[in-house]
């Protein structure tokens, strides 16, 4: 078992049709913001950090525990499978299991705790983001607000090791946005965990994170604290 | 009031329903495997499950008659293992229903693993489940109304199989014909319109009953999320 409050260590190298991402990445525990314009592979990134997507190269580490390595033109000498990997991934559309209740989308990823501990667990967590009305009903009925909430406690009831957003702010107002901005602050803080957070808000990035990786064209152009990374930006798109 | 012998249809009844089962079952698992892209030899695979669909049922007949005759390794195997041969039998005439509906149940069940989003499947894996738990929990249950569009167009087509039941089982099981070779033999051999035209609206009842309640049951469940 590594250590806990361990850095993300990676390198990745991947080519996908038009697509070529050759970025290294470290993330102390903590909020690391991935910036980039859109088609610039953050997505990509985030898949290939869960192993959703193998790269063609490179290395993944979670302290001194290796997810996955690969030699270029060689096989992978580690590729921990998906599921083995101790992560939380709150995807863009959120994915919750439409047929499901949200006690029961929580409870999904909770195998390793006992069974009849874990609708109380589950509902601790969805009270804990203010959604503990909503554990019986299914995902169809919940506001935009309301279903990040779920997904967010469906993606930390795993106790995981590292936190993978990929932009779930981007459809929600303002106010709810802040609201939530401040939950994931406090609850990475208790975690102590590396999370990566794909965004496309400058505004977004200077509230949540410690430091910023700006991607362009599956590069690293600048990394460090979001004022010196996010100076004079205003759209990524710039 | 029409004296109708009822007995063709329950045996067609009965034929339908365990063919069903078995096209479910069988369905199912070629269609997951069906559905995974780096599959290799995919479209041949796909295009052989298919072939009962283009093949005329006398073809679809002969080839299982060939494949599961007395003299086959797998007719064999068969009387060896049940002590009763599967072609002329009650089993027979659902192998022959089976073969002809399960390019349907297959395809079917397919589009509806096909509908499911890759990102619940992602999401599944990333919550720290295996395959076959993901198969189980979310593939399946979402693909739900396109396994029982399956079931109901397997039914149907396993409930007016004729060519093929006759290529393997011949006109009679135990003295009984199944509900289209009634229809045909009454009308052929005897002129019995009366009981042609009972036996005909009884099986479209039937048919048209069980594919209102599936089609009610299928938009159940795609709206329940």
């Amino acid at each position: 078992m590594a250590e806990p409050r361990a850095d993300l260590r990676a390198s990745i190298r991947l080519q996908r049709g038009e697509l070529a991402i050759d970025v290294a990445l470290a993330c102390p525990p903590g909020i690391t913001c991935v910036m980039g314009p859109s088609g610039s592979g953050k997505s990509t990134l985030l898949a290939a950090l869960a192993g959703l997507v193998a790269p063609d190269a490179g290395r993944i580490a979670i302290g001194d525990e290796v997810w996955f390595a690969r030699d270029a033109g060689r096989p992978a000498s580690v590729d921990v499978a998906v599921h083995a990997r101790q992560l939380a991934y709150v995807f863009q559309g959120l994915a919750l299991f439409p047929h499901m209740t949200a006690r029961a989308n929580v409870m999904y990823g909770m195998q390793d705790v006992a069974r009849d501990a874990r609708p109380g667990k589950a509902q601790a967590l969805l009270e804990r983001l203010g959604v503990g009305h909503l554990a019986a009903r299914r995902p169809r009925t919940f506001s935009g607000g309301e279903a990040q909430r779920v997904a967010l406690a469906r993606a930390l009831a795993r106790s995981p090791r590292l936190v993978l957003l990929d932009e779930p702010f981007s459809a929600l107002d303002r106010a709810l946005r802040a609201q939530l901005i401040a939950l994931v602050r406090e609850l990475v803080s208790e975690l102590g965990v590396p999370l990566v957070h794909v965004t496309h808000s400058p505004a977004e990035a200077r509230q949540l994170a410690d430091q910023v990786v700006r991607i362009e064209r599956g590069r690293v152009v600048a990394c460090g604290g979001a004022a010196d990374v996010l100076a004079n930006v205003t759209s990524l798109d710039d | 009031m029409w004296s109708v012998n009822w007995a063709p249809l329950w045996l067609s009844l009965q034929i339908a329903s365990l063919s069903t089962v078995a096209t479910l079952i069988v369905g199912t698992a070629l269609s997951l495997v069906l559905a995974w892209r780096r599959l290799p030899a995919r479209h041949l695979f796909d295009a052989v499950v298919s072939a009962p669909l283009v093949l005329p049922p006398t073809v679809l007949g002969y080839y299982l008659f060939v494949a599961l005759g007395r003299g086959s390794p797998i007719g064999r195997a068969w009387e060896w293992l049940f002590g009763a041969p599967i072609v002329f039998t009650f089993t027979g005439a659902v192998f022959a229903a089976a073969a002809g509906s399960l390019p349907l149940v297959v395809r079917s069940i397919r589009l509806g693993i096909e509908s499911v989003e890759p990102n619940l499947i992602a999401a599944a894996r990333t919550l720290g489940a295996r395959p076959w738990r993901v198969v189980w929990t979310v593939v399946l249950p979402l693909a739900a109304p396109g396994i029982i569009a399956g079931a109901m167009l397997g039914f149907a087509r396993a409930l007016g199989d004729y060519g093929a039941t006759q290529m393997l089982v011949g006109s009679r099981i135990d003295g009984t014909p199944t509900a289209s070779i009634f229809v045909m033999d009454k009308l052929l051999l005897t002129g019995r319109n009366d009981q042609v035209f009972a036996m005909s609206l009884a099986t479209t009842i039937v048919g048209v009953t069980l594919l209102y309640l599936a089609n009610r049951l299928t938009h159940r469940l795609h709206h329940r999320g």
